[in-house]
């Protein structure tokens, strides 16, 4: 049933500094409101359980993504357009650019946040599996100052992460090191437009006189949390790519991941999926 | 925390703007905002203080239709009528963002927006025939 709209309230500041001062104001009573296409469908079902939030849809700090010769750091309010018509994001992680485009439709992608992405925290997010593979970074800020932690460890379990009542997450910063990587992004899902993913898959990997010496493997819609799968990154260095490593990195993959039946797909799917991907992957490094 | 969508609707009696699904899945509430295509069911009132605003009652000029609304009449582009206003108005948007789309760009500008009646191939021939014009 819809939700009562006059139980709700949401306050505009006009600056960063004064969104910080009301969520410390009261920690835990004001939450962030992005671009609201999450939040917004949980209102009109009834299912909104919050009722305070401070817009921060028109922080200007929040929003641009800027350059630099050994990183790129976009505002945590870029949205899935901005992502998609970025050159630098579109040559270096192309991932991000094509995660951005399989998220919902255009009227979506012009709303939707990365920021709102990760700090929704859904195992079934589209964007957070090439993050993880690109090792982002992530800035807490609050009034109490600035922090910046590994995107990887982030989230703890479903709906959990690291993040303090009076903080707000601001920026996300990609290093700019995927120069001859091999990068992999493909998102499962009943539709090619407005669908939430059965199962997406991130990687990048680089292998050099015939031996992998490096991947970067994450995937989401198998757990509690989107997985960055490092014993499978670790089975993998050194090795050829043959059907013995294919077999053992497949069989590292259904350790690390703990899908289920949900009302999108089954355990038994997810689990052949993320394998087929994975190997896909690993052929074409 | 009043919807965009219901503003528009039940303040403004602009119910050329339609509700489908209210969670963002189907388009027929579709508005642009700003030069961007949103769903009006997602965005609340808040976020829009300011932005210019275009709905289906603004996309004709006096009485000349916009070429897709006169496409979509000429080639059986609306059935039942739901999601008509929804996807002329991301067709617009995509005519104007991209003046000769490819048939995956049409495809692609469409996507968020769903037919009930499963009218596709007389949507898509429509903006087909309205960027050829």
């Amino acid at each position: 049933m819809r939700a009562f709209i006059p139980d709700y309230q949401i306050e505009t500041p006009a600056s960063l500094a004064d969104a910080l001062k009301l969520l410390e104001s009261a920690p835990g009573v004001w939450k962030p409101f992005a671009g609201g296409t999450d939040l917004m469908v949980l209102l009109e079902a009834g299912r909104l359980d919050h009722r305070n939030y401070v817009n921060i849809w028109g922080l200007k700090e929040l929003h641009g993504i800027d350059t630099t010769d050994t990183q790129v750091t976009l505002g945590a309010l870029t949205t899935y357009t901005e992502v998609q018509a970025n050159p630098v994001l579109r040559r270096e992680f192309p991932m991000l650019c094509q995660a951005a485009s399989e998220t919902g439709g255009l009227a979506i992608q012009n709303r939707g946040t990365l920021g709102g992405n990760i700090v929704n925290a859904s195992p079934a997010a589209d964007s957070p599996p090439a993050l993880l593979a690109y090792d982002a970074e992530i800035e807490l800020v609050s009034t109490r100052g600035s922090r910046w932690l590994p995107y990887q460890g982030f989230h703890t379990g479903y709906k959990q992460m690291h993040i303090a009542p009076d903080e707000l997450l601001a920026r996300i910063r990609l290093p700019r090191n995927t120069n001859g990587l091999t990068h992999y992004y493909r998102k499962v899902g009943t539709r090619k437009a407005q669908a939430i993913s059965k199962v997406c898959f991130a990687a990048v990997g680089r292998v050099d006189s015939g031996a992998i010496m490096e991947t970067r493997i994450a995937v989401g819609s198998v757990a509690p949390i989107i997985v960055r799968c490092v014993q499978t990154e670790n089975l993998l260095r050194g090795n050829t790519v043959d059907d013995e490593t294919i077999k053992s990195a497949c069989a590292s993959l259904s350790r690390e991941i703990s899908p289920i039946d949900d009302i999108r797909s089954t355990a038994r799917y997810r689990l052949q999926v993320a394998k087929n991907l994975l190997t896909d992957f690993l052929t074409k490094l | 925390m009043a919807r965009l969508l219901d503003v528009l609707r039940e303040q403004l009696q602009l119910t050329g703007v339609k509700e489908g699904c209210g969670e963002g899945e189907c388009g027929a509430c579709t508005v642009i905002v700003d030069g961007q295509i949103v769903n009006s069911c997602l965005v609340p009132v808040a976020q829009v203080d300011g932005c210019e605003i275009t709905t289906i009652e603004g996309v004709a000029r006096a009485d000349e239709l916009h070429a897709v609304q006169q496409a979509f009449i000429d080639h059986g582009g609306a059935q039942c009528g739901i999601c008509t206003p929804g996807m002329v108005l991301a067709a617009v948007d995509l005519l104007k963002r991209n003046p000769e789309p490819s048939e995956d760009d049409i495809r692609n500008g469409l996507a968020g927006n769903l037919c009930r009646c499963t009218g596709y191939m007389k949507i898509f021939e429509s903006v087909v025939r309205a960027y050829q014009k």
